[in-house]
């Protein structure tokens, strides 16, 4: 046994250091979340301006506005970023804020390996972006970079890998880090089975990060290696096999999408007991739900490849299909749990029964996906387009937004408007319906994705512009979000601990909370601690 | 203290120690890398009807096998080493670390010198590319091993590891012991598989 050290619980006075140098050398779980908050918001801006350039391009038929390799750069870029640098940090920003305080833990388990992986972030994004400083350009060959395409092109290309690799090792560092603290850090009585739902989804998106990133890494290794060292992987004039970058990107990319999912799931399996003032209906099932379906993320990969000709169609369509049973139970579930509820609309609710709607939409486009006679006809058209947009857009974006006006009183101390808050999530759901639905039909009518243009005769056209004018709707919202938040952090704060009524750790504390996160934890015999502690409150 | 009651698999995890747990999960993150590179090897070796291709010698087994039987004795030599600490016998610790770090510099001079006797490069085909990447890669994972046992022979140097204390020697022999059955496999495949 170690010896226990007696404590003190005053410590010197530390020297006044400077707010930046203390930002930039932070081990603190808090500020390392909104560090990646803010850092991803900063990417989402980025990516966000490139899709606005494309949805400008293809306003109309005939290029306009960029080259054709400056086109491919921006739908690059535009992927790589979201994915990358904004959905999965976001998520992982919001793990690292509240996943300590849910469990009822003073930090992260690895303090600063926390910060490690963090800090990566920018420079492995950076280090992307700054492809477009090189002779060439930035990387052009998708988010997907298939060889043989990804064996060609300039610098920017190499840039693209380093800097992925930089930022798969930052993941996998963080989902080490939130396995352990989940797994040893909870308080007392916070058994496996009181974990809050947003927890469980942060630990299955760590296992996704630490079993699946390596892949890709690996991958990256074979590509670079081939583009620089003269090796032939993905080359079959030597010998190499070409479908094999296709195989080891999308055994990484498929747990990948549900990295990008799950920790929305947990979000809005959060928000929507607290808005129906009901607990979440089958919290074991939903559980399970997320344990199956990371497990079955691995064996799905291949539905990306059905027009190869070279996979089993058999396999990779029933794992597929397999996935939309858990699938359907989290669906199942959060409707039980909004029936006969008292409904509170606050922003937090609106945004998460706009993620119900949209990805459902997105969740049913899949399941047709994974029939390989329809994947035929829709492989590499607008349709895909729409499909993961409704996913991780309509989905995990809608999530991440609900995330924010949930979270906001607690991070900052005020709670976001919600007049402001009402018109961001209509003109945001507006915006998306008009920019992503109309994608459907114009994947069904064989317009291909990555073109930068398109025949004026095609009957595109009409499309096109309605996609366009939705894009801009959308970054108006996104505006009216970026108001709202610098006139709410202008206010002076005035947000109670718990704003909405919540069940969760976090609530328990004052908003912001202290440096050390609890004065006091109130006793955890449920899955919804600081819900029984009101009810006792209430009882006395 | 009020009676809180925790299962069995939760006083298990509570007492392993987080730098261990950690290397556990990391080690399964590099098993995953590994994997993926024998995917590909095993992948590329379907798709050749001859293998290894026309143009490259059979390997020769015999370098190759002293370098196994150094790396496995190296994780010997550590384990002993785990279990002086445990026993809190520091100074016999440092004699085995010493000793482990010893065999996997030799591990890596042995391994360069291999390297200087094959005839070919990285560059002359698939057989080199899948050869070089492959064993490259665990190459530097085992330089970086012993860049972390010399870190924790410093560590026991000035007197920082005692019996009670020494997560980062455990950390580091789990991470070392994963490096060699990396070395197994590729052995297997490589020097091994389809031998005569």
């Amino acid at each position: 046994m170690a010896i226990v050290e007696p404590r003190t619980t005053e410590r010197a006075p530390e020297p006044q250091r400077h707010w930046l140098v203390e930002w930039l050398t932070t081990t603190d779980h808090k500020r390392i979340g909104i560090l990646y908050l803010l850092n991803s918001f900063a990417f989402f801006f980025v990516a966000g301006v490139f899709a606005l350039l494309m949805r400008t391009e293809l306003a109309e038929p005939g290029r306009q506005l960029v080259t054709t390799n400056g086109y491919n750069q921006l739908f690059t870029l535009h992927g790589t970023l979201m994915i990358f640098l904004f959905i999965l940090p976001v998520l992982v920003g919001f793990g690292n804020y509240l996943v300590p305080l849910q469990i009822g833990a003073l930090d992260m388990a690895f303090p600063r390996i926390n910060a490690l992986s963090f800090w990566l972030l920018p420079v492995g994004g950076l280090t992307i972006l700054s492809g477009l400083l090189a002779k060439g350009g930035a990387a052009a060959a998708g988010w997907t970079s298939y060889a043989p395409v990804s064996e060609q092109g300039g610098a920017g290309q190499d840039l693209w890998i380093v800097g992925l690799v930089v930022v798969g090792t930052a993941s996998i560092l963080s989902g080490v880090n939130f396995i352990v603290t989940i797994l040893r850090l909870r308080a007392p009585g916070m058994t496996m089975t009181r974990l809050p739902v947003f927890v469980w989804s942060m630990l299955a998106t760590s296992l996704l990060m630490v079993l699946a990133t390596p892949v890709l890494t690996a991958g990256l290794i074979m590509l670079f290696a081939d583009r620089r060292l003269g090796a032939f992987f993905f080359n079959p004039a030597h010998g190499g096999d070409v479908l094999l970058w296709q195989h080891v990107f999308w055994f990484f990319g498929h747990p990948e999408v549900y990295m990008l999912i799950l920790g929305a799931w947990g979000v809005v399996s959060e928000i929507l007991p607290v808005f129906s003032g009901k607990p979440l209906f089958g919290y074991q099932g939903v559980i399970l739900a997320f344990v199956l379906i990371t497990a079955l993320s691995f064996s799905v990969w291949a539905h990306h490849m059905f027009v190869t000709g070279q996979v089993e169609y058999p396999f990779f369509s029933a794992t597929t299909e397999l996935i939309s049973i858990p699938t359907g139970v989290l669906f199942f579930n959060w409707l039980a749990t909004l029936w006969r509820g008292r409904l509170r609309f606050e922003p937090p609710m609106l945004f998460a029964l706009g993620f119900i709607a949209l990805f459902l939409i997105g969740g049913v486009d899949g399941v047709w996906m994974a029939s390989p006679a329809m994947d035929f006809a829709i492989h590499d058209t607008y349709w895909v387009v729409a499909h993961i947009h409704y996913v991780l857009f309509g989905g995990t974006v809608f999530g991440v937004m609900a995330a924010s006006y949930y979270w906001f009183p607690k991070i900052t101390g005020r709670l976001l408007g919600r007049t402001l808050g009402k018109w961001h999530f209509w003109l945001m759901f507006c915006g998306f319906n008009l920019t992503f639905f109309p994608m459907h039909e114009l994947g069904l009518r064989g317009m291909p994705r990555r073109v930068a243009d398109y025949l004026p005769d095609a009957g595109w056209s009409f499309l096109n512009q309605l996609a366009t004018a939705g894009s801009f709707l959308i970054a108006v919202s996104l505006l009216v979000f970026l108001v709202n938040v610098v006139l709410t952090l202008r206010r002076p704060p005035d947000a109670p601990p718990d704003p909405w009524e919540g069940n969760t750790l976090e609530w328990a504390t004052s908003s912001p909370p202290p440096v050390h996160n609890f004065d006091r934890l109130p006793t955890v015999r449920s899955n919804r601690p600081v819900r029984d502690a009101r009810e006792q409150e209430v009882a006395r | 203290m009020s009676t809180v009651e925790l299962t069995r698999d939760e006083r298990a995890v509570r007492q392993t120690s987080g730098p261990v747990l950690g290397m556990v999960i990391f080690v399964a993150s590099e098993a995953m890398f590994f994997a993926t590179f024998f995917g590909a090897y095993f992948t590329i070796y379907s798709v050749n009807p001859v293998w290894p291709p026309a143009g490259f010698p059979r390997l020769e087994p015999g370098l190759a096998t002293v370098l196994t039987v150094v790396l496995v004795a190296s994780s010997v030599t550590l384990q002993f080493g785990v279990r002086a600490i445990r026993r809190g016998r520091d100074r016999g610790l440092l004699r085995w670390l010493g000793l482990t770090i010893l065999l996997g510099a030799v591990f890596l001079g042995l391994q360069l010198y291999d390297y200087s006797l094959l005839g070919f490069s990285v560059r002359d085909g698939i057989f080199g590319s899948v050869f070089y990447v492959m064993t490259g890669l665990h190459m530097a994972h085992v330089f970086g091993g012993v860049v972390f046992l010399v870190l924790v022979l410093l560590q026991g140097l000035g007197g920082q590891l005692s019996d009670a204390s020494h997560d980062s020697l455990e950390a580091g022999a789990i991470y070392w012991h994963f490096v060699d059955v990396v070395w197994i496999c590729l052995f297997t495949t490589f020097y091994l598989v389809g031998l005569s």
